[in-house]
């Protein structure tokens, strides 16, 4: 690896490392202070390794360095005479023989037991994705706030704000007991989900950057399925929905940034290896008698991954997507459903359900209608397609929509 | 807007007038697009959920396992829908599939206090 890309790499790797065992082992009252301890030995390393060159262990050096500053400032800080030392996890008499372990193992159960004090319900969810990112996977601000095209100030009070939040809740940094999975959860799975989703379905053009966040989810989700306790059947649901989607991420876009419509995709660019992982993930998902709604969108999205239309096809993806809105309610579950319900049924008959939907303040409603009227009713199809264009935010969608009533009115022009 | 209750009556008492396994089978799909339809257009009021057929029977001094059957049928599954009016309300009562097994379907406008 190249020097410059060396030490940003580590960072994004090792930081949340080492950030997550040293809150495992102080509390997230002290949350700052191994924040700041870990900037420090970074800090050493920029500054040493380019006078010196590159350690052969760089990571190795890294966690050496944080051990060290870490004991030093217990030693020195009277905080761990007076405070820490009763609250400490490990009963060190002294701080010198006090372990700092960075085990493989402690890491994962460190990196776990932060999962679940992140997604603690006392803040709102994109104040979790936030602090997940910058906490758990090592994410700068700058990068955070572009992937929720917003800019670094509001980002970093909002990661602050959500600090000060769990240290008022004082939230123990734990292994989840039993009792707390079945509570929390579904608070953490919903975060992982909207986590995945602002990677995938970002209106960022920065493909790296969206691919990074869908990566992130898929390995926060499977530290949870590494852990005996929280294996569950809705987890291993979640990541078989993240592998059956990320197994397209190549073949959404071309190199222009452009979004590529599911049918004009190029199946060879669609990943393999992700679409069996997801499977297997799938059936293991089906034990159990929870039902919840990662199973249907992972079924759903399972079928995505057959690229023929068959009829069992539509009708598998029809009844889920009923499933699914009998579960809870969504307009894109309403839309998606009644675009399914157009190849099982026909293009008429989803006409007269989706003009019932009456979703008159969403884009995707308009870019329905105006697929369903097209071949049927060629002005009708380009009215709402133009609505549609009015109504989006999406430059992806923007481009698509232009391109689809461009092809109406050359078909209008030929007739 | 207003809300109207749909009541689904079935004879769930009469041997020979429950469905066969076959029946059942073939009811719940058409019944889950129906549902499937109505949530899509965002007309139940609650969440949609089952309700137990049997369920218990309460009167002054006896409480007796259900369901209630004075009538020949008794209430298997209820939603609330918004609609219009009562002609609208009906339209959607007609499209339950359980009609084609025999049901009767009772359609019930809530009273607004005004």
């Amino acid at each position: 690896m190249e020097d410059q890309t060396l030490l940003p790499h580590l960072f994004r790797t090792e930081y949340r490392n080492i950030v997550s065992v040293l809150c495992y082992l102080f509390g997230i009252q002290h949350i700052e202070t191994a924040e700041d301890l870990v900037s420090d030995a970074f800090l050493s390393a920029t500054e040493l390794w380019s006078i010196q060159g590159v350690p052969d262990n760089p990571r190795a050096w890294l966690y050496a360095v944080a051990k060290n500053k870490t004991k030093n400032y217990l030693k020195r800080n009277a905080l761990f005479e007076n405070r820490l030392s009763k609250e400490i996890k490990y009963s060190a008499d002294k701080t010198e023989e006090m372990e700092i372990d960075l085990s493989e193992k402690n890491i994962a159960d460190s990196q776990l037991a932060m999962i679940f004090t992140i997604c603690n319900p006392c803040n709102a969810p994109e104040s979790q994705i936030a602090l997940a990112l910058n906490l758990l996977c090592g994410f700068g601000g700058q990068e955070i706030a572009d992937a929720f095209l917003t800019n670094k100030e509001v980002i970093y009070k909002r990661i602050n704000r959500a600090k000060e939040k769990l240290k008022e809740a004082n939230i123990k940094i734990e292994q989840p007991t039993v009792v707390e999975i079945s509570e929390r959860l579904e608070t953490v799975l919903k975060t992982l989900y909207l986590l995945f989703s602002e990677g995938y379905y970002s209106t960022s053009q920065d493909t790296t950057l969206r691919k990074d966040l869908c990566s992130e989810a898929m390995r926060l989700t499977s530290l949870l399925i590494e852990n005996k306790t929280t294996n569950k059947p809705a987890v291993n649901a979640l990541l078989a929905l993240m592998c059956f989607h990320a197994s397209r991420f190549e073949a959404r876009t071309n190199e222009k940034g452009e979004a590529i419509l599911y049918q004009d995709q190029d199946q060879t660019l669609w990943n393999k290896e992700l679409i069996d992982a997801g499977t297997v993930y799938l059936n293991r998902a089906s034990t159990g008698d929870e039902l919840t709604k990662y199973h249907l969108e992972a079924g759903i999205a399972y079928w995505h991954t057959q690229k023929e239309d068959t009829t069992e096809k539509w009708e598998s993806i029809l009844s889920l997507y009923n499933s699914l809105l009998i579960l809870e309610y969504s307009p894109i579950a309403a839309l998606n459903r009644t675009f399914a319900l157009s190849k099982t049924h026909g293009k008429k008959a989803a006409l007269v359900e989706a003009e019932k939907l009456k979703l008159t303040d969403n884009p995707f409603y308009f870019s329905l209608l105006g697929n369903l009227y097209s071949d049927i009713d060629n002005e009708k199809a380009i009215q709402h397609f133009e609505t549609a264009l009015r109504l989006t935010n999406s430059p992806g969608d923007k481009i698509t929509l232009a391109k689809n009533i461009q092809r109406l009115k050359e078909t209008k022009a030929v007739n | 807007m207003n809300e109207f209750l749909i009541a689904i009556h079935r004879d769930l008492k009469s041997k020979d007038a429950s469905p066969s396994p076959e029946q059942m089978q073939a009811s719940i799909k058409p019944f889950q697009e129906w549902i499937g339809k109505l949530i899509a257009q965002d007309r139940l009021v609650n969440p949609y959920r089952r309700w137990d057929g049997v369920g218990r029977v309460v009167k002054k001094d006896a409480v007796t396992d259900g369901p209630y059957a004075e009538i020949k049928e008794s209430l298997g599954g209820l939603i609330v829908v918004r609609a219009k009016d009562y002609d609208e309300a009906v339209e959607i009562a007609k499209g339950c599939p359980i009609l084609e097994w025999g049901a009767t379907v009772e359609v019930r406008m809530a009273l607004v206090n005004a």
